[in-house]
């Protein structure tokens, strides 16, 4: 029984430490379709958790702190989609300009705002998205294997957990099923088509980078509203990062995504709980080995020896319409 | 294809254009310092007078952009032939590896200009075989080599904790670094140079990598510019295809490009690590990769506009420190901003201001602007 107990809890800290994965990726397989490379996932999740913690400091609401990281979100977003989709700026470049403003402006304007070494203060529970408990949850607790599943991975958690993992399926339906999304995967593949089409590809990329804004500004809140009660400089730590890599990992598809992440978040928790203690068969695994995994994965997976990862075929390269 | 964008006279693309993006990338930045509630002018003010103000000031300042030269160098190199190396940082970090191998077996044995050949072969080596395998993927099996470099930073830190907590600290220690090398890994210091002038130096770790660092900026010049594989690399960088029917093969021209980025990346660690901590600790790179990728960028890619780039980054890194003395509410970080200020307007958004400057002289000289053919036609 302790052995299932520890599976449960190393599961369900895989689902909270995958979440901010997961809407980052999917934030990247907007952008990432509509032909936009984005590796300024990073700075847009750290902004969105710095704006988040701040305004629900502030105006002592949770609400009005996820509005404001999406807000803000978006806004870098946009600044990424008027650098590469308006001036054809290098795409890469400008992602690498996000994350640096982001690392800076968040650790700076914290600091002068709230003078605690770039946090911002500990937020109250009103002011976090808490964990709603599932009816039953208590009830059915102690039932052997079905209570601690339902009550600890399935019962438990925030509001945007559950939106995160409710997002896959919409982010398929949109992908797949609906008219923008077909053209957002045409303008990524092959956007001179899509331009005779008469439909505009900028504005169709515009959009895609607000999806993208939205996500990784909810990804952003969950970490310093959720996880953890404030911002902390740096918190962030390279999941933009790790996110790509899953998005690639998951051949830019929403359910391999959500698999991917989970994958991921796994790694990342089973590193936190085997710290230092021995696996059978295998013996010591270095702590760093964990953390190094999903980047060795991706690289194996990039170099075609799982598969081979095909990104979208217009991916950034600006459009220009030829005159 | 239409070029999206006419040509300017070479002074205004490589000078007007470049200065422009910089002024608006330090106004955004001014904006963010009234937002902190300082004065921008006065910031401005402490930044300078704490770079060139005293001796000591502008040691530090050329302590800083010799990192910076080695990896804007690395940055500008692999970028001729069109591959954006993010890996910088780790390649340098692993760079370090090398290094405190060199230097931990032999800092007993041999006096420092016999270990500083070595250390520097050491270091290149080890930060062009970083950057070999993320080469080898892109020519081999076409893996995106921005993305794998990211991931090799990544792999590269793990690396380096893993060794830094384990084999290479040494025993009974508690700090993540390895022990202090002893006089034979200590590079001289160069601050008589700038004694010479008459200024007084306290102490500061400019040291003769200063010198190395020129001169691999004048070796990268003749690379690119003066030799075959120069003018290999840049021809690739142009058009790939043009490249395979010349007949230069891509996979060697990849390999090679990357492996020289990797090699002035790792050699950037000598700076740090022998001229300055004498020794290994965990982080020590601390963000110099990211910062090649403005300093190249800004630099055009051309090893002078590096050099001047780094200089100016020197500039801010230790007006910077000054500065979060003067104004507690300026921190450091403030750089960090800069730095992905000027990337965004210098890199990103470097066409912005283009049409309007290029529609300016146009109304002023249309010679300048090559439209005399147009003129010279009827049109």
């Amino acid at each position: 029984m302790d052995m299932f107990n520890a599976i449960i809890q190393v599961l369900d800290s895989t689902i909270r430490l995958s979440v901010p994965l997961l809407l980052a990726c999917l934030a990247g397989l907007y952008s990432e379709r509509a032909g936009i490379f984005d590796i300024g996932l990073e700075g847009k999740m750290l902004v969105g958790a710095f704006a988040g913690a701040s305004a629900a400091a502030v105006f002592h609401s949770a609400l009005i702190g996820l509005g404001t990281a999406v807000l803000i979100s978006v806004a870098f977003a946009l600044v990424h989609g008027f650098a590469s989709i308006t001036h054809r700026g290098n795409q890469i470049v400008s992602g690498v300009a996000i994350n640096f403003i982001a690392a800076g402006s968040t650790i700076i304007l914290g600091q002068a705002w709230f003078q605690q070494g770039g946090r911002t203060p500990a937020l109250q529970p009103a002011e976090r998205f808490e964990a709603i408990i599932w009816p039953g949850a208590e009830a059915i607790k102690d039932v052997p294997i079905i209570g601690p599943i339902y009550a600890e991975l399935i019962s438990g958690h925030s509001i945007l957990v559950y939106f995160a993992f409710a997002m896959v399926p919409f982010t398929w339906w949109v992908l797949f099923r609906t008219r923008f999304g077909l053209r957002m995967r045409a303008v990524g593949e092959n956007p001179a088509a899509v331009d005779t089409a008469g439909i505009s590809v900028a504005w169709l990329r515009y959009r895609a980078l607000i999806c993208t804004g939205i996500l990784t500004g909810v990804a952003g809140a969950y970490l310093s509203m959720v996880q953890n009660g404030g911002f902390v400089k740096d918190m962030t730590a390279g999941k933009g990062y790790i996110a790509l890599a899953a998005l690639i990992f998951a051949k830019w598809k929403p359910v391999n995504a959500m698999f991917a992440c989970l994958l991921f978040g796994f790694l990342d928790a089973a590193a936190i709980r085997l710290q230092g203690s021995p696996l059978p068969i295998i013996g010591k695994v270095p702590v760093q080995f964990m953390q190094a995994l999903p980047y060795v994965l991706t690289v194996i997976l990039l170099a075609g020896f799982i598969g081979k990862a095909i990104p979208p075929r217009a991916g950034g390269v600006p459009y220009v319409k030829e005159r | 294809m239409s070029t999206p964008y006419a040509k300017l006279p070479a002074w205004a693309d490589y000078g007007l254009i470049p200065l422009i993006n910089l002024a608006v990338a330090f106004i955004v930045a001014g904006f963010v310092v009234m937002l902190v509630g300082e004065n921008p002018f006065r910031a401005a003010v402490i930044l300078v007078e704490g770079a060139f103000g005293k001796g000591t000031g502008i040691a530090f300042t050329l302590f800083y952009a010799t990192t910076f030269i080695f990896t804007g160098l690395s940055v500008a190199v692999a970028a001729h032939c069109s591959l954006f190396n993010i890996g910088t940082e780790g390649q340098a970090y692993i760079g370090g590896l090398g290094i405190a191998l060199v230097c931990l077996s032999l800092d007993s044995v041999l006096p420092w200009w016999a270990i500083f050949p070595i250390a520097i072969v050491a270091a290149a080596a080890f930060g062009a075989l970083w950057g070999l395998i993320p080469a080898y993927l892109q020519a081999k099996r076409g893996s995106h080599i921005v993305i794998t470099t990211i991931m090799f930073n990544f792999i590269a830190a793990s690396v380096m904790v893993y060794l830094l907590v384990g084999a290479l600290k040494p025993a009974g220690s508690q700090a993540p670094q390895t022990r202090n090398f002893l006089a034979g890994a200590e590079l001289p210091k160069l601050n008589w140079i700038i004694e010479l002038f008459g200024a007084k130096i306290r102490s500061a770790p400019l040291n003769i990598c200063f010198l190395l660092a020129l001169v691999m900026a004048f070796l990268v010049w003749l690379l690119i510019w003066r030799t075959r594989l120069g003018y290999e690399m840049r021809t690739y960088g142009h058009s790939p295809k043009a490249a395979r029917y010349a007949g230069i093969s891509e996979t060697r021209i990849i390999i090679t490009a990357m492996m020289i980025s990797g090699a002035l990346a790792g050699m950037m660690a000598l700076n740090p690590v022998m001229g300055d901590q004498h020794n290994v600790a965990i982080d020590f790179v601390s963000g110099a990769g990211y910062v090649g990728i403005a300093v190249a960028l800004m630099g055009r890619l051309h090893p002078v506009g590096i050099v001047l780039a780094a200089i100016l980054f020197g500039m801010l890194y230790q007006g910077g420190a000054e500065l979060a003395f003067e104004m507690p509410a300026i921190s450091r970080d403030m750089i960090v901003i800069i730095q992905g200020l000027v990337i965004l307007f210098a890199g990103a958004l470097e066409h912005m201001f283009r049409p309007y400057i290029q529609a300016l002289f146009a109304s002023v000289s249309p010679k300048s602007v090559g439209m005399q053919a147009v003129k010279g036609k009827g049109a």
